[in-house]
């Protein structure tokens, strides 16, 4: 096989290798409905296990009576806290550092907590019986306000830890807070307050809400009573990180342990944490030497596992004059609910909150975050971002808008003189990152070219003067943001949960006839890595994306990583894939040296072979080394072409973005019309532009549902007023408008392919500019801050407290 | 429980079975038939992943008892493939046009799209989102989807022709 005839253009397009359009590999699986999604997974005698959750936000439980529940035909087990406590599987850790109770041992802490476990031979009966587990409740007073939570009458929630003053993260100084975290200077930052021309003050809250994804969490634990050997499957982000905590927790050796992460309909964070369905799958396995399914249906989704955001975040933001911005002081007070079950890396109990100077070149800043125990749910996941970089993004560009009405300036031009320039980076922040690259000025130019903005603020000018004419009840807005992401965690150095160094892995064998299989420590909840990186692959060894197998989510198989969630995937799985392939080519061009008769050093890489320098047509294509791999003896050289890479990065990737959003408002109904939504995005190197495109309609949409309307709420209760798909925003086709994408091109310096991430930058930078295009079209009116989701209610609020209703 | 007798045509074949009478539909697809291309997203209606298309018309199957359908002609998304079992004109837009990510909502979309195309062979882009709007899709942004459903359109109405 020494084809010559190609065109090195066609040899290129034959790869299917980066850049390239390469239509999913995922699609025809999924497209005739035979995906294998958790519960799609049948096991000989498998049993349904199902939760007896808290009506109550804060209650004792005084007794739990399960003889009728136990008497429903069908009824295999059920599990309290007592029937945990011995195997000391009663509570368990969480991803922060703090611990949650599995069932409810003793009292209840918010509503929906999960207090007994029913096993049954199918789900009827396990419904059946959780209607008939009869609990003892006794109310204790309920604390939902996370400024009332250090009051000196407020209900001590955690008695497990009562009293004690050193936290996970540092000193408690009360029985309901959890931590305090700071950053930067707080006594510069003071100084520079104090004696800045001007000083914008704000209180920006970023509300409660959920991942959601279509797909519930659920999982099926499988003990083989012979072998003593464990499988889950389950909705699972991080495969591998899932079975070291199995491990710890349940005592079993972790050879012993194989977790699988099947098809996932979507996880966006939700599906990062360790739930107690999970434990208890695993325990009522053990218990009954059956398979146990458990899948939480919406409203226990929505109720129990993983909310996000919920942060309350104080600004000042001061400026010259001019607008020069000299100082950013933000304090946080972020309520996580009863447990502390965020997923952040450890030394981040507040993840990358720090990175809320955004794209600007602050020179001195302070932040403080205090952690809050309250009656809600667990968690304070990172929702499509990377570990709090969106509440931190909605902060400073809500903080900016802030500035720009204070300072009477065009918010644009603010941004612009503020920027972080080019000739900057790498850029170290007041807030202690060091952002490997950027260019904003010219994605801004870009973007208000694109959009044609001077005349948006003619057309907006125009839309005030036949509104104060009564010639319309419609206000234009103009929302902007330039958001700058922190993703890829992490260096090992400084990122790990649990312990585990938050590197990533790729293993890749080279089959004889030239085709290959690959593995990540990653595992895909839609973003289509097996198209993707097959696709790395394919540019950096020569052989089509179409010959090569991508497989993830089988601990038994896969080499260890930390899983995907905070755009990590491409940014370290990406760059293990690409290292461990150039660990391949170059054993490659070793042998392409024997069969040739050349040194190594005569050999230059081309496309898809090994060429001798200055003779082209003496050549070994890839596929034909692979072959030599396995059928010839090079002296000096294993036999074989395979390679693995765990790559722990240097730094994080830093990717950005303009958005620019353009809205009218109807101030009698408050209904809000997206006329039009423009994103350019920077995420360095583009590895498929069909799927970067996919992931911005996506991410832009979930960020028009949190920014418009979605959110979990409480009534003073603790009751969850938004526990179903009636309640809880999700927007339809209906009212998701179309989006234009764009983008410019800047590599990260120390990425192999200099790949940012992306998934991600559609929502953190998606929120805040949705949010400012309503908050802009009030300006005129003297609005500064309206807190978020801007639903029909608010909206209308709003225009009423501005006086526009007459 | 009684048992109840059903008897329905599922994608073409004929099935019977004695199922709980308070079986719902979808439970009887996915673990008595195995047919689990429509899935389980909200059991309240809402979100249109379980969508499976009943006597030509687009149903959510997690809130009907089996009974329901009894003697009911049904079709799910493996279905649809084409006889010789390469993707059908509306799942091969799909992938072609990238309306896909997660995979979860896909098979109730296929299927709702597969009805609204012959409801109304000719749809706007209008038409499309409202008669999609009984599914939910939280990876898209349902542009693309749009897209594939528009395309798929076309290509029908093309086949449509050239058999004519």
């Amino acid at each position: 096989m020494t084809d010559q005839t190609l065109t090195p253009e066609q040899r290129v397009a034959n790869l299917k290798g980066m850049g390239s359009a390469r239509k999913r590999v995922e699609d025809v699986r999924f497209t005739q409905g035979k995906g294998n999604y958790v519960d799609d997974i049948k096991l000989d005698g498998m049993l349904f296990g199902d939760f007896v959750r808290s009506p109550y936000a804060h209650a004792r439980v005084k007794s739990i009576d399960t003889e009728a529940a136990m008497a429903v035909p069908g009824v295999v087990a059920v599990l309290t806290a007592a029937d945990l406590e011995p195997l000391n599987l009663h509570w368990m850790p969480t991803l922060a550092g703090d611990k949650q109770m599995v069932l409810a041992d003793g009292k209840v802490l918010f509503q929906g907590q999960e207090v007994a476990f029913v096993v049954a031979e199918d789900r009827y009966a396990a419904a059946d019986a959780v209607e008939l587990v009869e609990v003892d409740y006794e109310e204790l007073p309920v604390l939902v306000d996370p400024f009332k939570a250090e009051l000196p009458d407020a209900p001590v929630l955690r008695e497990d830890i009562a009293g004690q003053t050193e936290g996970a993260h540092g000193p408690r100084r009360h029985d309901n807070h959890i931590f305090t975290w700071e950053a930067g200077d707080k006594d510069a930052t003071q100084a520079v307050l104090d004696e800045a021309d001007v000083v914008a003050e704000e209180m920006v809250y970023y509300h409660r809400t959920h991942p959601c994804p279509l797909e519930t969490c659920g999982s099926v634990a499988s003990m083989d009573p012979v072998t003593g050997k464990l499988t889950l499957w389950g909705t699972f982000q991080a495969p591998h990180a899932v079975r070291t905590v199995a491990s710890l927790i349940s005592g079993i050796a972790e050879h012993n342990i194989r977790v699988i992460s099947p098809d996932i309909g979507g996880g966006f964070g939700n599906k990062v944490g360790v739930y107690p369905g999970y434990v208890c799958s695993i325990v009522a396995s053990i218990v009954t030497g059956k398979p146990v399914k458990w899948v939480e249906d919406r409203m226990e989704n929505l109720m129990s596992t993983a909310f996000a955001r919920d942060y309350w975040m104080a600004g000042k933001i001061s400026a010259t004059k001019e607008g020069k911005i000299t100082g950013l002081w933000c304090h946080t007070t972020a309520d996580h609910g009863a447990f502390d079950a965020c997923a952040d890396p450890t030394k981040f109990p507040a993840g990358f909150m720090n990175i809320c100077t955004g794209s600007y070149d602050i020179p001195t800043a302070y932040l403080a975050v205090d952690g809050i125990y309250t009656n809600k749910a667990p968690g304070g996941v990172a929702y499509r971002c990377s570990f709090r970089v969106t509440e931190a993004a909605y902060f400073i560009e809500r903080m900016i808008e802030v500035l720009a009405i204070k300072l009477n300036m065009d918010a644009a031009e603010l941004r612009r003189i503020n920027f972080i320039k080019k000739e900057q980076f790498p850029y170290n922040s007041a807030l202690g990152w060091e952002y490997d690259s950027g260019d904003y000025h010219t994605a801004w130019d870009k973007a208000l070219e694109a959009v044609d903005y001077k005349g948006l603020r003619a057309e907006q000018a125009q839309r005030l003067e036949d509104f104060k004419a009564g010639k319309t009840r419609k206000l234009l807005g103009i929302g902007l943001t330039h958001f700058t992401e922190i993703v890829g965690a992490g260096p090992v150095k400084n990122c790990d949960i649990l312990g585990m160094g938050m590197f990533d892995s790729c293993e890749i064998r080279i089959h004889p006839t030239g085709s290959a299989i690959a593995r990540l420590g990653t595992i895909s909840q839609g973003q289509g890595h097996a198209t993707t990186f097959a696709q790395i692959i394919a540019s950096e060894i020569g052989l089509p994306a179409d010959d090569i197998t991508l497989e993830e989510g089988d601990t038994d198989t896969a080499p260890y990583g930390l899983g995907t969630y905070g755009s990590r995937s491409t940014p370290v799985a990406g760059a293990a894939t690409a290292m461990a392939a150039r660990k391949i080519r170059a054993k490659a061009q070793m042998i392409a040296a024997y069969l040739l008769e050349v040194h190594d050093n005569d050999l230059e890489w081309d496309i898809d072979r090994f060429a001798v320098k200055g003779a082209p047509e003496r050549f070994k294509t890839m596929k034909e080394i692979a072959f030599a791999a396995y059928n010839q003896a090079i002296p000096g050289l294993e036999p074989g072409l395979e390679a693995v890479s765990y790559y722990d990065p240097p730094n994080m990737t830093y990717p950005f973005g303009a958005y620019i959003c353009v809205l009218d408002v109807d101030v009698d109904t408050g209904e809000v019309d997206i006329r039009s939504f423009y994103a350019l995005d920077d995420c360095g190197t583009r590895i498929n532009p069909m799927i970067i495109e996919g992931q911005v309609h996506g991410g832009l949409t979930e960020a028009l549902a949190i920014a418009m309307g979605q959110e979990i709420a409480y009534d003073e209760m603790g009751n969850v007023k938004t526990g179903t798909l009636m309640d809880f925003f999700l927007p339809t086709a209906v009212e998701t408008p179309n989006y234009t994408t764009d983008h410019t091109t800047t590599p990260s310096p120390h990425h192999p392919i200099g790949a940012k991430g992306v998934g991600e930058s559609p929502n953190v930078g998606g929120v805040p500019c949705f949010s400012n295009a309503v908050h802009d079209a009030f300006r005129p009116f003297g609005l500064t801050q309206s807190h978020m989701p801007h639903d029909h209610w608010r909206v209308w609020q709003t225009a009423n407290k501005l006086g526009l209703h007459g | 429980m009684a048992k109840q007798h059903v008897k329905m045509t599922v994608n073409g074949k004929e099935v019977e079975a004695l199922a709980d009478p308070r079986t719902l539909l979808i439970h009887f697809l996915r673990e008595d038939l195995k047919i689990t291309g429509p899935h389980i997203g909200c059991e309240t209606s809402h979100c249109g992943a379980c969508t499976v298309d009943i006597d030509g018309k687009s149903v959510k199957s997690c809130t009907m008892f089996v009974g329901q359908a009894h003697g009911a002609d049904i079709t799910t998304v493996e279905g649809l493939v084409n006889a010789d079992g390469s993707l059908g004109v509306i799942q091969e837009m799909f992938r072609e046009h990238h309306g896909l990510q997660c995979g979860y909502c896909t098979p109730g979309m296929i299927t709702r799209a597969h009805r609204l195309l012959q409801e109304n062979p000719t749809p706007t882009e209008e038409d499309i989102r409202f008669g999609m709007a009984g599914n939910l899709c939280r990876c898209t942004g349902y542009q693309n989807i749009v897209k594939a459903v528009a395309h798929a359109a076309d290509a029908l109405n093309a086949q449509k022709e050239a058999a004519e």
